[in-house]
């Protein structure tokens, strides 16, 4: 095929630079600086896509970020499909591969299109909801099938080649859009000195100059741009980002910005000659001002069968013919509300190709644009529309009728016009999307028959979209916002700059024409479109104000106006304004919807950043991470931390399971000595004289008389008695303390301390400061550490001197460490805390003299499982915020005759939490040794009762017990410390149903012998 | 994503440094032994929902790890002030002018100016209470 | 080796008399993450270590901690937020943390000395002082693109203007958190913390791959 609609000479694009793409399997070729979109009008491609609902044949309509139809998946591999790009907006590059999104088998002939054909009684609005309400579990079936029919593009299946990024920028001035306001905007607040950010989302700053027929200063107005673009990029206070759409405006002036750094060169980064860089780039700016010049999007007419491939936006077609020198037809019938379309009547006839007439909706237009068409020999039908289309795959003829717009009828003969091409404009909407993500609502001004943005703190509309449409007043407003921009930024001597002169020119003020009368009613005439990605019609929205939705939220959604990747950009003004004349109301009576970000799709790799993969969240690490990696550890996550889960270990050529690691380990630590990496415990330097007092309030058990020297375990509550946290702590000094916290907990447990000294006892002088990483903890324990620590350290291990919850400063292997004799595991433990860079040198000598006894690493499998044969919780497993210490059976562990109400006491006298049927902490003995209970699973007191069971409590922790050689586990049982011996029930989802004995949570050792030894 | 200025940094920090802390100004009873169990219920789970300006506690947890107080506008997110802990806030719904500049309803249902007709008078003085 | 003081604190030295291994935090990820190798092209990025210092965190009054820090560092305590301040060599630093929280970095070994000098000087003032040198490290980062590698890694405000030599703060770095500061016009430095600093160097790797990078 050959470019048919490429004019000779113009646009801005290079002819020495031909580009292959490919569009639905066929070649064609295009020229640099051509958009997807532009390149297919040149190659007259009429069909681009299948509508939503009716599957009807849908052609390019826009020329920018509005454009409904012309949405198509892009990507040449299946790593590097794309879906919902605009063709619009894509940056045509040797080699391109795009599809339709909709369509099966394809476009020209669809399989679902005889569903739009056999018409709208088909399918009316909520139609989806109507005909596949039930059965409701059905929904996801018939969803399948919908969206196979409706197709809404694909994701990769395959992994992204490309990586993407983020960048955080702070600005004193965000310049959103760099059209003629938000280029004068950027001016004046760059040369008064401020941080200006200008972005602009097309391939090319300039805006409406780049196709205009004006000039500025005498030559054309892209002179201007460049030499405006070229002074900017030359300031160091400037960032320029073109090809970045704003998308997002949030709080506090916060503005996302994305970035397409590579995707209009070619279809990955690397093939496009930059590899290692990101395809795409998150900007994410916090800016002191935002200058909204967004400028406008046209609004096209609603007649009926405003969709046929040939229907077109008029600014959009001169867009195409001024900069891209492409002219999408052959003959041209313009139907508008207002002068400024008329210049693409003058542009199509300069193109070399036929305008058939001028159909202007007012009386008596009379202006300079006027003239000049009629001066150029254009027929020029006043007070009529175009009220029909005629066509199959595109566009044959025009029905052209006078209308009365009082009265909203035709009146007159219906003209038939033969055209391939109807250009319509009913007017300009201001791009106000993104001043409504902040929550504002937009204001109608019925002067410019649009929606302005309304007030946002810090925000400053300008040029169109603040509702100034000509180019000198386009300018000059965005002058003087950018001026405004900079004063409020603190520039204080922010001057006015001198603007280029302008051709004035006389325009004859626009009628409101939104939907165009039909001789027939809207439920009766061709379908008439007013959302056509979402396939609304006049028609839906008349049916659902009658069917009694008034709120225009709820026509919104029973009808899907505005809807999706759309957000309304063409479709919501004559939306609204159809309610409007439904529901006989105004159109701000009606008001508008709300636009939510994104305003464009964002690929989701831009959204992620480079927070994937090996990045996504940080691991830590303790200091002897290595070491476990090269022994082969197994790795359990922690919070964010990677302890080790157990130590697998090479048994007859092969790798032990799990369950084999662990009965090997917990054995070890029953029988010999077993070394645990303790270091992510959390741990807290608590520093002053009201240390202990402090302590006292936040720990449920008594602190006064824990000695120097001394540990102690505590239980701390929240203010609802629930146990928050665990851990001992150690008196290092009559004001000095170090606690440990859980390993999830140790963040959460510094702020509590903080959040309660800050804001309730600010008298009290004490300070807590995190040395949880300068501390690396290694735990020996079983029978034989004492024996294994004693060849390493000067400390007297003799077990008088150095008691059970004792703790002392010695050297191991030479390096100076804090030893405490505190136990998890219920053997003999010793604690070894050393300053963390030391750690690797005494953990290798730990194992270079642990040798003789088998010393064993064990990682947090066993750990879990040591403990809980001892019957000690972890909280956050045992524990889920509901359990108070009672409920353990911890009342050794309550100071209720402590001065201080502390932090959870007043709460434990609360008739809910002194009920005899809470959930109490016992210990489970399956009948079957062999059973190992579900963590997580419902214990019922009669295990044949029918389905739903009446459920009693729940097991926390169950593991195999490779000392006892059966299963045991903890559990929460309501009254469990009343119902020892008695049997309970644990019905599985497989239909099995386990029996167990409630017994005492203390497995192993009850009298705690073999810890004090 | 809020810029919030602490008041012990003296600077505008992003969000994610701080935490929400929920309502401000709580008060612990000073004796609990010797409330109801209504009075504390009422200190441990009720709490203010108003719609308009609100005050509530944050920490700026990734910073300077001190607690501070913030008056907020929950309709427009607007932020009106910080003060740190101890302080009391100059701004309050009490205030009529406040009431009238931020333009939404207070905890009573006063003045409200969002919703489908922004620039409507007559919808503001028909919903005043 | 310790000792309990008159402020009832027990004080521990971490330094061995001998020679054992030490390791900084960042042995492990020097092993397992090396740096993309230059293609002997100019490095936008320079990232290096100052390893194994001496970090004290001081919390207390600034009245009773300045005049304790002036006569055992000779350095006066900065009381603005946010301001970090240098001896005259610039060896050693103080760093303003929070209204009463200052972060000092000395060179390695003379932590312990200053610890207990600091607490002499402070008397029976309230104020804590903690040894956290095994807990964090310093890296630095320098070079043509070292403030772009900033700005894709933290959202604080990372301009000259904004950011000036002699200030320091504690932000988000990535998905953790940094004490980030600028000590010169050509250089900044990020004190992590011990367990994030792997993360924070095959970050900064990765966010300085398109610039090139220079770990050596």
């Amino acid at each position: 095929m050959t470019q048919n609609n490429r004019i000779a000479a113009g646009g801005r694009v290079d002819r020495s630079q031909v580009l292959e793409f490919t569009f639905n399997g066929q070649r064609y070729q295009g020229l640099k600086g051509d958009t997807l979109a532009s390149a297919l009008l040149a190659n007259g491609v009429n069909i681009v896509n299948r509508s939503f609902k009716y599957s009807r044949a849908r052609g390019i309509v826009a020329a920018g970020a509005e454009e409904p139809n012309a949405v198509v998946q892009l990507g040449a591999r299946d790593d590097t499909q794309v879906p919902n790009v605009r063709a619009t907006q894509q940056g045509l590059y040797n080699g391109l591969v795009a599809r339709s999104t909709n369509g099966w088998p394809n476009v020209q002939r669809d399989v679902m299109s005889w569903v739009g054909r056999l018409g709208g009684g088909f399918m009316p609005p909520g139609f989806y909801y109507k005909t596949f309400m039930a059965p409701a579990s059905m929904w996801m079936t018939y969803e399948k099938y919908i969206r196979m029919g409706a197709g809404l593009g694909r994701a990769p299946t395959e992994s992204d080649p490309d990586i993407y990024d983020h960048m955080h920028h702070h600005c004193d001035v965000m310049v959103i859009g760099a059209g003629p306001a938000g280029l004068a905007a950027a001016l004046s607040a760059a040369r008064a000195g401020a941080r200006v950010i200008l972005c602009d989302e097309q391939e090319e700053m300039g805006g409406s100059l780049l196709d205009s027929r004006e000039t500025l200063d005498g030559v054309s107005a892209s002179r201007w741009v460049e030499q405006t673009v070229k002074e900017l990029g030359a300031m160091d206070n400037v960032t320029l980002l073109p090809r970045t759409t704003a998308n997002g405006y949030h709080d506090h002036n916060f503005v996302t910005l994305h970035e397409r750094r590579t995707e209009h060169l070619a279809d990955t980064a690397r093939e496009a000659g930059f590899p290692g860089e990101s395809r795409a780039r998150l900007h994410r700016v916090r800016a002191r001002q935002v200058i909204l010049s967004s400028g406008t999007h046209e609004r096209p007419l609603v007649y009926a069968n405003n969709d046929l491939p040939g229907n077109m936006l008029a600014g959009a077609i001169s867009t195409y013919i001024r900069r891209y020198a492409v002219v999408p037809g052959n003959s041209l019938v313009l139907s508008t509300s207002n002068d400024h379309a008329y210049r693409t009547a003058l542009d199509w006839k300069e193109a070399g190709r036929k305008v058939v007439a001028i159909v202007d909706a007012r009386a008596n237009p009379d202006s300079d644009l006027v003239r000049q068409a009629r001066d150029n020999g254009i027929r020029v039908i006043t007070g009529s529309a175009v009220i029909e289309a005629r066509g199959g795959q595109r566009v044959t003829g025009a029905r052209v009728c006078a209308i009365d717009l009082d009265r909203f009828v035709v009146t007159g003969k219906i003209e038939e016009l033969e055209c391939d091409t109807i250009a319509s404009s009913g007017g300009y909407s201001p791009v106000i999307h993104l001043s409504s993500h902040t929550g504002t609502r937009p204001v109608w001004n019925e002067e410019l028959l649009g929606f302005v943005p309304g007030k946002v703190k810090g925000m400053h509309a300008a040029g169109g979209v603040a509702g100034h449409y000509a180019l000198s007043e386009t300018l000059a407003d965005g002058a003087r916002a950018g001026r405004q921009a900079a004063l409020e930024s603190g520039f204080n001597d922010a001057q006015e700059i001198v603007l280029p002169a302008t051709r004035a020119r006389r325009d004859a003020p626009a009628c409101a024409l939104y939907q165009v009368p039909h001789e027939k009613s809207a439920l009766r005439a061709p379908k008439q479109f007013v959302d056509l990605q979402n396939d609304v019609t006049a028609a839906g929205i008349e049916v659902a104000t009658r069917e009694g939705f008034e709120s225009i939220e709820h026509v919104k959604r029973y009808t899907a106006l505005g809807f999706g990747t759309d957000q309304g950009k063409l479709g919501n003004i004559n939306g609204m304004a159809i309610a409007a004349r439904c529901l006989d109301r105004s159109i701000p009576e009606v008001g508008t919807t709300v636009f939510r970000p994104n305003y464009t799709p964002v690929t989701f790799g831009a959204i992620v950043g480079r927070h994937c993969g090996e990045l996504f969240d940080p691991e830590r690490y303790t200091a002897l991470h290595e070491w476990h990696v090269e022994n082969g550890a197994e790795f359990e996550d922690v919070g964010q931390w990677k302890r080790p889960w157990y130590f697998p270990r090479m048994v007859n050529g092969k790798k032990e399971t799990m369950h084999e690691a662990v009965a090997r380990e917990c054995l070890a630590v029953r029988e010999g000595v077993g070394i645990l990496d303790a270091s992510t415990l959390g741990k807290i330097d608590i520093q002053g004289p009201d240390a202990r007092e402090f302590l006292g309030r936040v720990y449920t058990n008594k602190w006064a008389k824990l000695d120097v020297g001394r540990v102690r375990y505590g239980l701390m509550c929240k203010d609802d008695g629930m146990l928050m946290d665990d851990g001992t702590t150690s008196c290092l000094g009559e004001n000095h303390f170090l606690m440990t916290t859980t390993t999830g907990g140790a963040a959460g447990v510094l702020e509590w301390l903080e959040l309660w000294h800050q804001t309730e006892w600010p008298e009290l002088q004490v300070y807590f400061n995190s040395v949880t990483d300068h501390w690396a903890t290694m735990t020996v324990t079983g029978p034989d550490a004492r024996k294994l620590l004693s060849e390493l350290t000067d400390l007297d291990l003799d077990k008088e001197q150095f008691k059970f919850m004792d703790w002392r400063d010695a050297t191991v292997a030479d390096v100076p460490a804090r030893i405490f004799r505190i136990s998890f595991t219920g053997e003999l433990a010793f604690e070894i805390n050393v300053q963390a860079n030391y750690a690797m040198h005494v953990w290798k000598k730990l194992f270079e003299h642990g040798e003789k006894y088998n010393l064993t690493p064990y990682g947090t499998e066993t750990m879990h499982v040591l403990r809980a044969e001892k019957g000690l919780i972890i909280v956050g497993q045992d524990t889920d915020g509901s359990v108070t210490p009672e409920d353990l059976g911890m009342q050794w562990a309550i100071g209720y005759d402590k001065p201080f109400p502390w932090i959870g006491k007043r709460a434990l006298s609360r008739p809910d939490t002194r009920r005899q049927d809470r959930k109490q902490f016992v210990g489970l003995k399956p009948k079957d040794p062999s059973v190992v209970l579900e963590e997580g699973a419902q214990i019922v007191f009669d295990g044949k009762q029918s389905i739903p069971m009446d459920m009693k409590g729940h097991v926390t922790s169950s593991y195999y017990s490779a000392s006892l050689k059966h299963g045991f586990a903890l559990a929460v049982v309501m009254g469990g410390h009343e119902r020892m011996g008695q049997t309970v029930y644990i019905p599985m989802t497989d239909g099995t149903v386990h029996e167990a004995e409630i017994v005492s949570p203390v497995f192993i050792d009850p009298k705690g012998a073999r810890q004090h030894v | 994503m809020f810029y919030i200025f602490c008041p012990y940094c003296k600077e505008h920090r992003e969000e994610e440094e701080f935490h929400a802390r929920g309502q401000a100004h709580l008060m612990r009873p000073a004796d609990p032994d010797n409330t109801t169990d209504e009075e504390w219920g009422d200190y441990l789970f009720f709490r203010n929902n108003p719609r308009g300006i609100h005050h509530e506690m944050w920490v700026h947890s990734v910073g300077c790890r001190k607690f501070f107080n913030i008056t907020r506008n929950t309709v427009t997110y607007e932020i009106l002030e910080t003060y740190p802990m101890g302080e009391q806030p100059t701004i309050t719904a009490d205030i009529p002018s406040v009431r009238h500049e931020q333009g939404v309803q207070a905890a009573d249902g006063g003045w409200q100016t969002v919703g489908a007709r922004p620039e409507s008078k007559a919808l503001n003085e028909e919903t005043s209470s | 080796m310790s000792n309990l003081s008159v402020s009832n604190v027990r004080e521990f030295n971490t330094q061995p008399e001998g020679n054992p291994l030490v390791e900084s935090p960042l042995a492990w990820s020097y092993r397992h993450h090396p740096a993309p190798r230059g293609n002997g092209q100019h490095a936008g990025v320079v990232l290096r270590e100052k390893a194994l210092l001496g970090h004290l965190v001081l919390r207390g009054g600034a009245i009773a901690l300045d005049e304790a820090v002036r006569q055992t560092l000779g350095i006066s305590l900065p009381s603005k937020p946010n301001a970090l301040a240098f001896d005259d060599n610039g060896e050693r630093s103080i760093q303003w943390i929070s209204p009463d929280e200052w972060l000092v970095i000395v060179p390695g070994g003379e932590e312990f000395a200053l610890e207990s000098a600091l607490r002499k000087a402070l008397g029976d003032a309230h104020a804590s002082i903690v040894n956290a040198s095994g807990g964090q490290t310093v890296l630095t980062l320098s070079g043509d693109n070292a403030r772009e590698v900033l700005m894709k890694s933290t959202s604080y405000d990372v301009h000259p203007s904004a950011f000036p030599v002699g200030k320091g703060v504690t932000t988000v770095f990535a998905k953790a958190t940094v004490i980030l500061r600028r000590p010169s016009e050509t250089h900044w430095e990020l004190v992590v913390r011990r367990s994030f600093a792997d993360y924070c160097y095959r970050w900064l790797l990765d966010a300085s791959a398109e610039y090139g990078i220079d770990t050596q």
